[in-house]
């Protein structure tokens, strides 16, 4: 919650300064994501729009671009790397992290590289690469940056961590909006729809909004049960196969 | 046709699961073997996590053997006081393997230990086999001569105590063999996730020296409990037994073992050895390329 204080005092700053900055009206297509049996993934459209002061587009200034940054609960990991020891490969160093984003997406309307400096991307996480893991183990920073683009690397390939550079449409200058898929094996938790509104290299204004993706009907109903009675759960599992066993054995007999 | 598994967390393709699980099953029918050692390595292939795998894989193997057992049972083919031997051995061993995982996965070694002991176990039981039944098949087509008939059992195995009469398995040896030989297989069954059929359908054979006819039977009986065991102890500490993956990898799994069970009696058991121990070889030679290979992933992530 540190940040959104910290994004909520950036909001608050051009306002203290008395200067009249552009307000960001967002939304999402979604703020819940219900997973049933045929979930494969959602799609989220966000969309919002850019109030000028005045109402008026501003003449003659740099383009005003929008970054949407998508991402899922955090998570405690233990990293670990493999190195070759006599001839095989054996897990040799380990890195624990205490909050990685489960999922991270962002989406821009040009290369994010392109909007702002490195030190403002650490300070807003914009970009897969400015991601603060905050390891837990002290190690030198060689190592520690070795192991989070392994870390990154290992989630990009798996479709957890994604950048996609012009994937914002900005209407007139003045609407926005962008997709940003969720593929299916994301944990279940809290989701935060970040949206930053970028001139100059300067964020300008930033907005969150919640959604929440959850099991629901038959899968909440197995999860639950797998978690609050374990010992039923285990049963059911075990007659199941037996039964299934059994009855194929039953029908092959009369076949 | 996608579904999504609610303890695995993702979606997979229901049709896959089910070929997976009657392929599977085909072989657990014919050789007598449980086909754990099979499935949660295709599971994490296809992109299942490792946990859930072997604890999903666990309770299919035992659909897999329940129809097995039957239809051997009705064809005489069970020792069951052999395999009540072997399942109490099995029950002990795995209470000292999940001690053994637990440590192993705290200092972060049980991948290697897993890979490693897979790669001697198979190539070791491979061989074994592969020589064994290419002699047997070279003297019934009469291209060499039988050889002298061998020791019934292993010596250690004969000098142990208690001595007691197995009818079906043809033996009269003490309760302590199977209970040991049950007590290794308990500890690999944890290790491994694996019902553990592939290392005791060679054992009954070879170090017990089983009537044939019992060996299959008798060996799914004995997975059929432990495998039981190992989905109730993965239920209540992993909690990663996903019940929807598990029955479609059942539903695919009876059907192929009766058919496989069908099929097995056709083939004269010499053949369905060679068979076996060509897959297990084949096994062993996969697991050891990929410990030696550059993984495709230097680097791993697990929750803590």
């Amino acid at each position: 919650m540190r940040r959104r204080g910290a994004i909520a005092a950036l909001l608050a700053a051009p306002l203290l300064l008395g200067q009249a900055k552009p307000v960001l009206v967002p939304d999402v297509s979604q703020r819940e994501v219900e997973i049933a049996y045929s979930f494969t993934g959602a799609e989220l459209l966000l969309f919002g729009a850019i109030l000028y002061p005045g109402g008026r587009l501003p003449q003659g200034e740099a383009p005003t671009d929008v970054v949407v940054v998508v991402k899922g609960p955090t998570e405690s990991i233990l990293v670990r790397e493999k190195e070759k020891v006599a001839g095989i490969w054996v897990n040799a160093e380990r890195l624990r992290y205490r909050s990685a984003p489960s999922f991270y997406a962002l989406a821009s309307s040009r290369p994010i590289a392109r909007l702002v400096d490195e030190r403002t991307r650490a300070i807003y996480e914009l970009g897969v690469d400015s991601l603060q893991l905050s390891p837990a183990s002290s190690a030198p920073a060689d190592v520690q940056g070795r192991f989070q683009d392994g870390l990154v690397d290992l989630r990009r390939r798996a479709g957890l961590y994604h950048e996609a550079p012009h994937a914002v449409e900005i209407t007139d200058g003045v609407l926005y909006r962008a997709r940003v898929s969720i593929p299916a094996r994301v944990p279940v938790g809290r989701f935060t729809a970040e949206t930053f509104l970028i001139r100059d290299g300067h964020v300008l204004a930033a907005a969150v909004r919640d959604i929440d993706i959850r099991k629901s009907g038959f899968e909440r109903f197995v999860a639950r049960a797998a978690d609050r009675h374990a010992i039923l759960y285990g049963l059911v599992a075990v007659a199941l196969s037996v039964l299934l066993g059994w009855a194929a054995g039953w029908i092959a007999r009369r076949i | 046709m996608d579904l999504y598994l609610p303890i695995a967390n993702l979606s997979v393709n229901a049709l896959v699961i089910v070929l997976l699980g009657g392929g599977v099953g085909l072989l657990s029918g014919m050789l007598g073997v449980g086909g754990g050692f099979l499935t949660t390595p295709l599971l994490i292939i296809y992109g299942i996590p490792p946990t859930v795998a072997a604890a999903s894989a666990a309770s299919q193997v035992t659909g897999a053997s329940v129809s097995g057992v039957f239809a051997h049972w009705r064809r005489g083919g069970v020792d069951a006081k052999m395999g009540g031997v072997l399942v109490a051995g099995g029950i002990l061993g795995s209470l000292a393997g999940a001690q053994l995982f637990r440590l192993l996965q705290s200092v972060g070694q049980i991948d290697l230990v897993i890979g490693v002991v897979y790669v001697v176990m198979l190539g070791w039981i491979g061989s074994v086999m592969a020589r064994e039944s290419i002699g047997v098949i070279a003297v019934a087509r009469g291209r060499r001569a039988a050889p002298a008939a061998r020791r019934r059992h292993h010596p250690f195995f004969a000098s142990l105590p208690f001595r007691t009469r197995f009818y079906k398995s043809g033996l009269y040896i003490s309760p302590l063999a199977p209970l040991l030989i049950g007590f290794g297989i308990g500890i690999l069954t944890i290790l491994l996730g694996v019902g553990g059929g592939f290392i005791l359908v060679p054992a009954m054979v070879y170090l017990l020296g089983m009537a044939t006819s019992a060996v299959v039977g008798t060996s799914l009986f004995q997975t059929l409990f432990v495998t039981a065991i190992a989905t109730m102890v993965h239920a209540t500490t992993t909690k990663a037994v996903d019940i929807v993956l598990a029955g479609l990898l059942l539903l695919g799994s009876v059907a192929g073992a009766q058919v496989g069970a069908r099929l097995g009696t056709k083939v004269r058991p010499e053949y369905l050895r060679l068979g076996l121990s060509i897959v297990v070889l084949l096994l062993a030679v996969r697991i050891l390329l990929g410990l030696v290979w550059r993984p495709e992933a230097i680097f791993t992530v697990e929750l803590a």
